[in-house]
């Protein structure tokens, strides 16, 4: 049962792994030959021994901080998110005057406005939050909203005829109908929110993996940076695979599984 | 109302139930269940461009009426009004012994469509219980045994618990008239029900549906491009043309007697009124 697992992921993985091997063997003869200073460009083993030797910091002190961030800017995302997109959805009023916003908001570039934002929020975590809740919160809306838009008018028309309302249509047929797409929103939102969160503590602050990489960088301390790339890219992976998982548990009794 | 809590199906309970009628509202004319009288329908205010005119038509209580026609004349607009979905441009609808609106008839008249629309992510039994979600009109006990009852009867007791993407199309097209059914309504519209299924399983569909028929106490209105089908379950047939026609309803009567089976096809008599009904609906479209 585990061996044939393991062969199907070997099948599906393999190729990729190989390649990641072959990358990582050229760069650390790259830099060991000294074709490039390692102030530029760390070999991924000082990377790993900077990341084992700064271990209680970076998983002490700024991964939980980071952690903090993505995960109350995350929720906030999704509840106000999804009921925005509701919102839009019930209310072609609502529609009409918020979409323009919305996608305005999308347009601002986060880096110009951190001096703003310190003035605002200072160097709390509420900066940090607000910063991931602008940069993570439209993949949900979109997501919420372009599904529940789905076409379902066949399905709305026989509902109508069996004596549905209108939250019997939303209930019934058009939130499960909006649940891929809603799902697909979230993948990209949860993405968004490490980036959010880094982006946020470049802006200032004390804590967390950006905070660490940018003030690393200031050193020219490049093993311990990439160290802490490495982390976030890692995280962002993880918590990715969290919601592939959670989409495939909560499909698993669909029957579109099962095809 | 008939409700399905009388559990009583059959020729004496169906009789029972008109003579009630007949003698409730008095007369033979709540033998009628819909009447259609002149009507129209088009999408545009101006009514240029005319989808269904001059339309009349009825249906009397228990009976089977097919609609055919060539596709485009309108048949699924019409059944869409008669449905209540959608309110037609002129024209009243008597439905119940008063005009109707839209919004009175939506809701209470049983409505088919021609793709099943089973809900993939609901087993057969979830399925079957959605109507009674929306109207709530029974006990939740009472609708599983009364679906668990007919799903029996259907030949389908063995998948209740499955999706329906592991079935096949004809059983998908069993449970979503059952489905139907469940919603309780003396009048049910079907918009070809078996029109995307192939030649073989369409004959099981029919077979079981003969079979079926008059223990049902069902009022049909069924839409089809297959005239074997139309004289086969039907007891009078609409031929439909174009708004333009002059006679764009025609009436086409179907005596042959019941319990019809589907090996009626080989019947003289079946064949004759094949040959006619041909004739008619060729006349109708030259002329």
């Amino acid at each position: 049962m585990i061996l044939t697992l393991l062969k199907r992921y070997l099948r599906d993985y393999g190729l990729a792994l190989l390649l990641l091997l072959f990358l990582l063997v050229c760069w650390e003869t790259v830099v060991r030959l000294e074709w490039i200073p390692s102030f530029i460009l760390p070999a991924p083993t000082s990377i790993w021994i900077a990341l084992v030797e700064n271990q209680r910091l970076l998983f002490g002190q700024h991964l939980p901080a980071t952690l903090q961030e993505v995960f109350i800017g995350f929720i906030l995302s999704v509840v106000l998110g999804s009921l925005l997109g509701t919102g839009m959805h019930l209310s072609r009023r609502l529609e009409k005057a918020l979409y323009p916003f919305i996608i305005i908001s999308q347009t601002i570039p986060l880096i110009a406005l951190s001096p703003i934002f310190i003035f605002w929020f200072g160097y709390s975590l509420a900066g940090k939050v607000a910063v991931v809740f602008l940069t993570a919160f439209f993949p949900v809306v979109v997501g919420s909203f372009d599904g529940l838009r789905k076409g379902a008018e066949g399905y709305r028309e026989l509902l109508l005829t069996m004596g549905a309302s209108r939250r019997h249509l939303l209930t019934k047929i058009q939130i499960p109908l909006a649940l891929p797409s809603f799902f697909s929103g979230l993948k990209l939102s949860i993405v968004y929110c490490v980036i959010g969160a880094t982006i946020g503590e470049w802006l200032g602050g004390s804590k967390g993996l950006g905070y660490f990489s940018r003030r690393m960088a200031g050193n020219l301390q490049s093993d311990e940076m990439f160290a802490a790339v490495f982390l976030l890219s890692a995280l962002g992976l993880v918590l990715f695979l969290i919601l592939v998982l959670l989409e495939k548990i909560l499909f698993m009794k669909r029957g579109s599984s099962r095809s | 109302m008939h409700t399905y809590a009388d559990e009583n199906f059959g020729p004496i309970h169906f009789l029972w139930r008109w003579m009630g009628l007949i003698c409730l509202e008095g007369g033979l004319s709540t033998n009628t269940m819909i009447s259609i009288n002149d009507l129209s329908y088009s999408f545009d205010p101006q009514q240029k461009y005319p989808v269904l005119s001059g339309l009349s038509m009825n249906v009397k209580h228990g009976e089977f009426v097919s609609v055919i026609g060539a596709s485009g004349c309108g048949k699924s607009t019409l059944f869409k009004i008669i449905a209540g979905l959608s309110e037609p441009t002129s024209g009243d609808i008597i439905w119940q012994d008063a005009t109707s609106s839209a919004n009175t008839r939506l809701g209470n008249i049983a409505y088919m469509p021609q793709q099943d629309l089973l809900l993939p992510w609901r087993s057969v039994l979830d399925n079957c219980l959605l109507p009674w979600e929306v109207t709530q009109n029974r006990s939740k006990a009472e609708t599983i045994s009364l679906i668990r009852e007919m799903l029996e009867r259907f030949g389908l007791a063995e998948v209740e618990q499955a999706y329906p993407n592991e079935l096949s199309g004809g059983m998908r097209q069993r449970i979503a008239f059952l489905r139907t059914l469940v919603t309780g309504a003396d009048l049910m519209l079907l918009d070809e029900p078996f029109g995307a299924l192939d030649a073989i399983t369409k004959r099981e569909m029919h077979k079981w549906l003969t079979g079926l028929w008059d223990g049902l106490a069902k009022t049909v209105l069924f839409i089809t491009h297959d005239l074997e089908e139309a004289i086969l379950l039907s007891d009078r047939i609409y031929l439909m043309s174009g708004s333009q026609s002059k006679a764009p309803m025609q009436e086409f009567i179907v005596d042959l007697p019941r319990p019809r089976h589907s090996a009626m096809n080989y019947d003289p008599r079946f064949l004759k009124l094949r040959e006619d009904l041909e004739k008619r609906l060729y006349d109708t479209h030259s002329s």
